[in-house]
């Protein structure tokens, strides 16, 4: 855990505390049960709002606490670890790393108090196809009068039925142009994905969407760059949750290790399970480093954010895999009840994997940036 | 504190540009055979100069030869000296003199002990070698059979050492010695230090399958020491030697990667050189493109890690659970870099000898061969994970006998 100055200690120990009492797997498992369509618990989102989380990366002047990423992947790994659902990571870390990076004055004055309060939920659409591949799009903004018409699709928007607004990806004239876009616009229709793990996501179609040019985000054409960034600060989240999801793993490995017995022992003194137990912790200590670096190279604003981003969800992406993995297997047969929780952790970490980019995108972006 | 380190890195700077022989620049730390009378001139002044300064073990106390400086310091020297090619030969000329027997005379060393042999070692006088695997004792090394006698004044000491580096050119031994057989295999180990030089010692190289010849059998036959000689009280050796062997994997986790940390060209370089690169600039060999991406990665979170625990270590006293993983982590990116290494240079990379390789490419191939030693020594791979499963991880003990 890197070293944390008194108020970040402050709010990861808020984070165990109340998501382990408010948030258990328990609350997740009854939301999965009831079929419920919004996908997480209102209660908790209200909670977290009470708690300020949704304005940790927003600065003070528009209605956040201005913490900072290391600070918000505090809180996301504590929700890795419960797999508490809420439109935290969408609309708070990525939504308003968009309209914090991207949005002119008016944007941040009119969107992120919202997302600080809750009032507002503002998701990213990017992806179309089935694998994460952001610079190709079908998605096209048509000039139109003074603004522009959106016709295309979007899939695996996360949050995609929650969300109040979208802020959207499509192809313009010369480039690639991102926009805020009431989810109430006509012409926008959402359907319901039922992804393994039980979240919100959603497909978009937009046909005719009759847009302004004021819900440009960023600059006309020039949207790449600032996409890239966007996804950037979302993925350094990612990798934050999915290392809480990993550790929780481990933690509940370690403990069948040494409470379950077979052949008169427990099953943690056969050396087999002992080495692959110390292969993880060292998976799971290396990736915790990439990925608390990448955090911090986002606070500092740095240059090397994308290398250490793609580096950080490779590293971490490599631990969760084998990890859950190794959840099922050292679990033996309990492991593929579902009753037991270990499936909601294999299940999560698959949906995540792939989420902004699974490992094989990092691995070769992160190759790219240096040449190869 | 920012300041005065910025401060004394300046004055480094000057001190290494005015002292270091600049015909030493590039120099394999001058230590091979054929160097110039001259070179060995140049060497034996830069060395002294560093002795007479405290830096060859700069964070030891001045009165032992040291210069009492902080370990944010001594990198600040190592860094400097890096930038301007000059290198400090000290802990090399010492054996395991500054690495390991040092600090452990430093925690458990009489007055008399610490005054004797410490300022030999820092001043890169005097050459140790540690004498503690046998034949039949390797990672488990308290089932050790050689015993050390009273006679009095002096121990007497036999049996046989194996693999013990450095034994032919050192004057001086640390080892771990029986003595007291009648109680449980780690309550009756003693640690002595003997000389080298008496006739009751006599020692074999044995030649390594990189084509050196690093290390020795050491026989003891009647060899006698002192008795203040003895290293921490009788019988407890082992808590002595469990020190010693934390030093030597605090010395062990900075992760070598020569091309690195040299002016060499880094991996990728090499790999575009040998391999080529296709229309899109991708190395062209798309297996070995993933396999260095994941060395890579290997490599920058190894640092990351080591970075994290010093920075998590300020002002604490114990040390991250993190810190247990660092020398198998090591030991994969040393080893994976030689390994990917010998691999992209394809048929140039497998060279022994002569004109038809680089020698860069004939390095190599002694580093790759050499590396796999690390996995070996101090603590092999699977002991790492025994330690981690047993000590961090709290699981059950499973190398006691059944
Ligand atoms: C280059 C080099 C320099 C060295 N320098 C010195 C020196 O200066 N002084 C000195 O005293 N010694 C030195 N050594 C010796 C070194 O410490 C030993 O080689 C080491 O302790 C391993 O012992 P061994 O070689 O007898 O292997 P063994 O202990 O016999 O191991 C054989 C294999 O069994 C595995 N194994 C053993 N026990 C377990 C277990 N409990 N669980 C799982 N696997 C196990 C090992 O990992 C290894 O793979 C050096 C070795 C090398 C290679």
């Amino acid at each position: 855990m890197a070293a944390l100055t008194e108020v970040q200690s402050m709010i990861r120990d808020q984070a165990k505390t109340w998501i382990r009492e408010e948030s258990p797997v328990e609350k997740f498992r009854q939301m999965r049960d009831s079929g419920s369509d919004l996908r997480y618990v209102p209660e908790t989102w209200s909670g977290m709002i009470e708690m300020g989380w949704p304005g940790i990366i927003i600065p003070e002047q528009y209605g956040g606490s201005g913490l900072g990423y290391l600070t918000f992947g505090l809180v996301l790994e504590e929700i890795g670890r419960h797999l508490t659902a809420s439109p935290l990571f969408a609309s708070a870390l990525v939504g308003a790393s968009g309209i914090l990076i991207g949005g002119n004055e008016e944007q941040k004055q009119n969107l992120l108090p919202r997302i600080a309060d809750g009032s507002a939920i503002i998701t990213l659409a990017v992806d179309e196809g089935p694998r994460h591949d952001p610079y190709r799009m079908e998605m096209e903004a048509k000039k139109s009068g003074s603004g522009f018409l959106l016709e295309g699709t979007k899939t695996f928007v996360q949050e995609g039925l929650a969300a109040t607004d979208f802020i959207v990806a499509a192809k313009t004239k010369k480039g690639i142009t991102l926009f805020v876009v009431p989810g109430n616009e006509k012409g926008i229709s959402r359907e319901p994905i039922n992804t393994m793990d039980s979240r919100g996501y959603a497909s978009l179609s937009f046909s005719n969407v009759q847009i302004e040019s004021t819900n440009v985000l960023g600059s006309l054409d020039e949207g790449s760059d600032l996409l890239d960034r966007i996804l950037d600060c979302g993925r350094a989240g990612l990798s934050a949750e999915m290392l809480g999801t990993g550790a929780q793993a481990f933690d509940m490995t370690l403990d069948y290790l040494k409470t379950r017995e077979q052949f008169g022992r427990v099953i943690g003194s056969f050396q087999a399970l002992g080495h692959r137990a110390a292969d993880l912790f060292g998976k799971m200590e290396l990736s915790r480093s990439c990925m608390e670096a990448a955090l911090r190279s986002l606070d500092d604003q740095a240059s090397d954010i994308p290398e250490k981003v793609s580096l950080s969800k490779a590293k971490v992406g490599d631990f969760l895999y084998e990890m859950s993995n190794q959840l099922i297997q050292i679990h033996g047969g309990i492991g593929m009840t579902d009753e037991f929780d270990a499936g909601f952790y294999l299940k999560r970490a698959r949906v995540i994997e792939a989420c902004f980019g699974n490992r094989a995108f990092h691995k070769d972006r992160y190759a790219r940036l240096f040449g190869f | 504190m920012t300041n005065n380190l910025d401060v004394f890195r300046e004055e480094v700077e000057v001190w290494v540009a005015e002292q270091f022989p600049k015909s030493l620049v590039g120099s394999t730390m001058g230590l091979e055979g054929e160097t110039s009378e001259e070179a060995k001139a140049d060497f034996e002044l830069w060395r002294q100069r560093l002795a007479d300064k405290g830096w060859g073990a700069p964070t030891w106390p001045k009165e032992y030869g040291g210069a009492e400086l902080s370990d944010a310091e001594a990198k600040i020297i190592s860094q400097e000296m890096g930038k301007q090619g000059a290198f400090n030969p000290i802990p090399l000329m010492a054996g395991m003199g500054v690495t390991m027997v040092g600090p452990t005379v430093l925690e458990y060393g009489t007055e008399d002990q610490k005054a004797r042999h410490l300022p030999g070692i820092a001043s890169g006088k005097i050459r140790w070698c540690l004498g503690l695997s046998e034949p039949n004792a390797g990672s488990d090394l308290a089932s050790l059979s050689t015993r050390a006698e009273d006679d009095g004044d002096t121990y007497v000491i036999n049996g046989q050492k194996i693999w013990t580096s450095g034994a032919d050119i050192s004057q001086w031994c640390g080892a771990l010695v029986r003595t007291d057989s009648s109680v449980g295999k780690r309550d009756g180990i003693s640690f002595v230090m003997l000389p080298m030089d008496q006739k009751g010692v006599s020692t074999k190289p044995i030649q390594l399958i990189s084509g050196i010849s690093p290390f020795c059998e050491t026989f003891f036959d009647d060899a006698r020491t002192d008795k203040k000689e003895l290293l921490g009280p009788l019988n407890e050796g082992w808590s002595v030697v469990k020190r010693l062997l934390q030093h030597e994997r605090q010395s062990q986790t900075q992760a070598r990667s020569p091309s690195a940390s040299s002016n060499k060209p880094s991996l990728q370089e090499l790999a575009k050189t040998y391999v080529g690169v296709d229309s899109a600039g991708r190395l062209d060999d798309p297996d070995l493109r993933v396999r260095l991406i994941e060395h890579l990665m290997d490599v920058q979170s190894h640092s990351l890690t080591v970075g994290r625990i010093t920075e998590e270590a300020r002002g604490k006293v114990e040390v991250s659970a993190a810190a247990s993983i660092l020398k198998n982590s090591a030991t994969r990116v040393a080893q994976g870099n030689s390994e990917l290494t010998l691999e992209l240079m394809g048929n140039q990379g497998v060279g022994w000898e002569g004109e038809n390789f680089s020698a860069d490419e004939l390095s190599n191939v002694r580093d790759w061969l050499w590396g796999k030693a690390i996995s070996i020594y101090g603590g092999s791979y699977e002991v790492q994970n025994n330690i981690i499963s047993k000590n961090i991880l709290g699981l059950p003990e499973t190398t006691q006998k059944g």
